[in-house]
């Protein structure tokens, strides 16, 4: 007990990217104070360099594998996977925020201080291994996420959001503590391995109180996920926060939300899945449901991307309820392309929206085609991702959720699955309709994309486009690193 | 690497060459392209065995498995003949967005031609959806008045279909454990994939409404008209020559052989359905005012000859699909041509805006009485052939499906000469005498080669049949043998049982 009393050299290797993450995002606020206006310019460059230390960091603890702080932490592929796949998508979140900010003049060095502690705390769900750090990764990764959907304190729609993100998630995370609690009271223990072991033993604790704990903490997860019925924020938030902002949100945070999810139900709850798999079933289809029903009434792109935003957690949580090693896979594959459509989507819409973002209506894409093929090109790459067409990456995540879900005999999910995304196809192509079938109406001029926007968008269509010709590499991994 | 795959993988690099190609260049740049493919495509004449088999993803096993036989060779070959006739009807009348269109109609061609060399089902689905999206903005973006509603429509239908085709790919490769179309086919002809009829049943109904939205078959078919009258010219001749045939190809190569008993429980209600089509759309063509409108039915009404054909389970009536599939390529091509150029000089699609266009027009009128009477299937033209071979293969089925589907032959001289008539005859209005002017040498050299194939398919079978015939007989033989051998391994456990 004793000589494992203090972490050895090799657990603190394994929590390096947090360490580095906690420690660049400190600095940069450190600047912020002591730095003249003019210089305030370095903070993306460091957050970048913080980011990309991290990521490398990351890659290099998937060499040395196992568990940190008395099993608190474990570093398998599985946390490597979502570790890489939110420090990505927290790069992508600085290069398209940069002349965002500069437009909307509110430079300033909390920003990526606060997306460093955001992505930290998804590094943490995504290594979490008993729920108290789980708990603790979700609140610094939503904190900082609620000071982020209102970071333009001017801005009436971004105080909106951050006040009904942070009330509506405080109240849902009380729920997943509440559960937390109940099964701690039950089993005496937070670490998912000894949760399901208590959990397997004849006698244990009844599968009615576990079972209440599991859908207790569910309604946290769910809400992270936006999933039915805990989705409602999702709209209200995403078309309230700044476009990069809703970008990130919409992919980082709801990645490491699933990491967690995946982690406790298939691992902790186990032993319980005849229980909890109707729910997920119930819930995946209700998700897909309403948000792609909801989205086609949509006249605001944020809106529009919200709800397409909850319809696909339906997706991955269909892949959820198949509760294999085929379905973790499927979902870990189908999030890392989700992620980069999502926000390359997303990052289009920031360079469109223009200063005050008073250009968010679909008819505002009206003749982009014409304005500016290149950025109309790359929109269509990720929308017909996100419907699904062959050579992209959003075709092969549903190819595999599809086909995990039949693995596991879920073929009405699977076909209403289908449909479903069938139906979504028609408010996707209505982006694409407006964009190329219609002419462009006298409006502001749309000045060029900057450098650093250009990046996230043509970085993020390249990371669809390999993950749709390509899909190998990705999936080997994900396979290899699926919870079993 | 080898001809196929040249032929194959040709268009995609024309696709991203004419996306750098400047904007004045581009018609030309298509034309080359697409001529040059054509041309490369002629050599699979010679040699039609060919085939690729390599990997793409490891797991699932996903191989890119291109191969070419009797059925496939000829539908390639009207795709990449077609495609330099679409640049060609086109020069003129794209006027806006020239470079987005030709790049479009070239990527068009990559996905055709992938369709139908796919041996691999997932590679298979993959062209299929490929397909949807140059169609979709062809239509959308050059297309008439209407061309968003068409647009979307044509694209929410065939994705409908599609979806519950690929929970059925996906299904099977859960069976089976691959995604090779002939490997699959092994497996069921020997028995390892035992499917329940049940399960049979609702593979075949998934793969067959993805094929039957696409072909149309009644009462599938009302994105048909909306696509083909708003589509430009170039979009409908590509739409009706080769993209419904993706549907009657897709029943061919995988709804008869993959699940041979579901196909022949179903086959009484789809050849109800065809020979309903087949009036339905004749009568329907009558009364359409528009021109563009009344091809498009008797494209339904066409077409359901393909599927009376394909599931009369015949040697000849497969062989009269496949050879109808060819000839209404050609045939309608040409009509919407046609129509594309009475289009471009009246801007107007009603058969009332015109008449007496003979008199102005002669070399248009004749050329339009030639493709007119092949689609009624005079005699010595190529539609009599395929539609005589359907009409025996069915009569060796039941005489009254016979009956029914001659009187759609019957119909379609009515609409068709009545459409002519009012369009070339009689007196010749201000409007259409000041418009109206005669081919142009580039209309000539884009209508010669269909003229040239209507009379040659129609008197020389011999160039085209035997492949097709061969590779029919070996769809037959896969789809009776199981038959007979399902049969064979129940009757010793029947004995037993008695």
């Amino acid at each position: 007990m004793d000589s494992s009393l203090f972490p050895t050299s090799a657990e603190y290797f394994r929590i390096l990217p947090e360490m580095i993450l906690t420690v660049v995002a400190t600095l940069i606020m450190f600047l912020e104070a002591i730095l003249k206006d003019w210089q305030k310019r370095v903070f993306a460059p460091i957050a970048l360099a913080g980011l990309t230390a991290a990521l490398v960091a990351a890659i290099a603890a998937n060499g040395s594998q196992g568990t940190a702080f008395h099993d608190m932490l474990v570093i398998d592929g599985f946390a490597t996977f979502f570790r890489v796949l939110v420090i990505a998508v927290g790069m992508l979140a600085v290069f398209a925020s940069t002349e965002y900010l500069k437009r909307e003049a509110h430079p300033g060095g909390e920003f990526y201080a606060l997306v460093l502690f955001c992505v930290t705390g998804q590094c943490v769900m995504a290594t979490a291994n008993e729920l108290i750090m789980i708990f603790i990764g979700l609140e610094i990764s939503s904190i900082a996420s609620y000071i982020l959907a209102g970071y333009l304190r001017d801005d009436a729609r971004n105080n909106e959001a951050a006040l009904k993100y942070f009330l509506l998630g405080s109240f849902a995370t009380a729920f997943l503590l509440f559960g937390v609690a109940w099964i701690y009271g039950y089993t005496g223990s937070t670490n998912l391995m000894e949760i399901r072991r208590q959990l397997e033993t004849p006698g244990g604790p009844s599968v009615l109180i576990t079972g209440t704990a599991a859908a207790l903490m569910f309604v946290g997860f769910a809400f992270k996920i936006s999933a039915a019925p805990f989705q409602v924020w999702a709209p209200d938030v995403y078309q309230g926060a700044p476009a990069p902002v809703s970008g990130f949100l919409s992919v980082g945070p709801k990645a490491a939300a699933f990491a967690i999810l995946l982690r406790t139900y298939l691992t902790a709850f186990a032993p319980i899945s005849r229980q909890w798999v109707p729910v997920l079933w119930i819930c995946a289809l209700a998700t897909m449901i309403v948000g792609n029903f909801a989205a086609i009434q949509q006249s605001n792109i944020k809106r529009l991307l919200a709800y397409s935003s909850i319809a696909h957690a339906g997706y991955v949580l269909v892949a959820v309820t198949a509760n294999s090693e085929i379905g973790s896979a499927a979902a870990m594959f189908y999030l890392a392309a989700y992620a980069f459509t999502n926000f390359g989507a997303f990052a289009v819409v920031t360079h469109v929206a223009r200063k005050g973002e008073r250009y968010t209506k679909v008819e505002d894409f009206a003749g982009l085609a014409q304005k500016q093929p290149a950025m109309a090109a790359m929109l269509t790459i990720f929308l017909l991702s996100l419907i699904g067409v062959p050579l992209t990456g959003g075709f092969f995540g549903k190819f595999y959720i599809f086909k995990a879900a039949l693995d596991s005999h879920l073929v009405w999910l699977t076909v209403l699955g289908l449909l479903n995304s069938a139906v979504a196809a028609y408010y996707y192509l209505r982006i694409l309709v407006v964009m190329y079938m219609k002419d462009p109406e006298p409006s502001e001029a749309l000045p060029p994309a900057g450098p650093a926007l250009q990046i996230a968008v043509y970085g993020s269509a390249i990371a669809t486009l390999v993950l749709g010709i390509f899909p190998s590499f990705v999936l080997d991994f994900a396979s290899k690193a699926a919870l079993k | 690497m080898n001809l196929l795959d040249a032929v194959l993988l040709l268009p995609l690099a024309g696709f991203l060459a004419l996306l750098f190609v400047p904007k004045t260049a581009s018609r030309m740049g298509a034309l080359v392209i697409s001529l040059g493919i054509f041309v490369v495509s002629l050599a699979l004449i010679g040699n039609h065995s060919l085939s690729t088999n390599a990997p793409w993803i490891d797991y699932p096993p996903i191989r890119y498995h291109v191969s070419i036989d009797g059925l496939s060779l000829w539908l390639v070959l009207l795709t990449t003949l077609l495609t330099p006739i679409a640049v060609a009807v086109s020069w003129k009348y794209i006027d806006h967005r020239q470079k987005e269109f030709y790049a479009f109609l070239i990527l068009l061609e990559f996905g055709l031609i992938g369709v139908f060399v796919s041996m691999d089902l997932f590679l298979f689905y993959v062209f299929w959806e490929i397909c949807l999206v140059p169609m979709y903005f062809l239509i959308g973006i050059w297309g008439h008045d209407r061309r968003i509603y068409a647009a979307v429509k044509f694209f929410l239908y065939t994705m409908a279909g599609s979806v519950l085709m690929l929970a059925a790919i996906i299904y099977l490769y859960n069976q089976s454990g691959t995604f090779d179309y002939s490997e699959i086919l092994s497996q069921i002809q020997t028995g390892r994939l035992a499917l329940s009829p049940r399960t049979e049943l609702l593979l075949f109904l998934a793969f067959f409404g993805s094929f039957a939205i696409k072909v149309p078959l009644f009462p599938l078919h009302t994105w048909l008209p909306d696509a083909h009258v708003e589509a430009p010219t170039a979009g409908s001749v590509m739409l009706a020559s080769v993209m419904l045939k993706m549907g009657t190809y897709g029943l061919v190569r995988f709804c008869l052989p993959l699940f041979p008993n579901a196909a022949h429980r179903c086959a009484w209600w789809i050849s109800a359905l065809a020979i309903t089509g087949i009036i339905y759309g004749a009568l329907v063509a009558m009364v359409q005012p528009n021109m563009k409108k009344l091809v498009a039915y008797s494209s339904v009404s066409h077409l359901g000859f393909v599927v009376l054909g394909i599931f009369s389970f015949t040697q000849q009536g497969l062989d009269g699909a496949v050879y109808q599939m060819l000839n209404h390529g050609v045939s309608t091509g040409a009509l919407f041509m046609l129509v594309g150029y009475l289009y471009e000089r009246r801007h107007s699609l009603e058969i009332s805006a015109y008449g007496g266009v003979a008199t102005p027009a002669p070399n248009l009128a004749t050329v339009f009485l030639i493709t007119t009477l092949a689609s009624i299937g005079l005699p010595t033209l190529n539609n009599f052939i395929g539609e005589f071979l359907v009409l025996q293969g069915a009569a060796y089925v039941s005489m009254t499906w016979v009956a029914f589907a001659a009187i759609g032959v019957i119909l379609s001289a009515c609409y068709m000469l009545w459409m002519y008539q009012r369009t070339f005859y009689g007196k010749a209005s201000e409007g259409v005498a000041h418009h109206m002017h005669d081919l142009t040498g580039r209309e000539w050299a884009a209508i010669l080669p269909l003229i040239a194939l209507m009379v040659w398919m129609g008197t020389y079978t011999q160039t085209f049949l035997p492949a097709i015939s061969e590779q029919n007989a070996r769809i037959l033989e896969n789809t009776q043998k199981l038959k007979i051998e399902r049969v064979q391994l129940q009757t010793p456990e029947v004995a037993r049982g008695q």
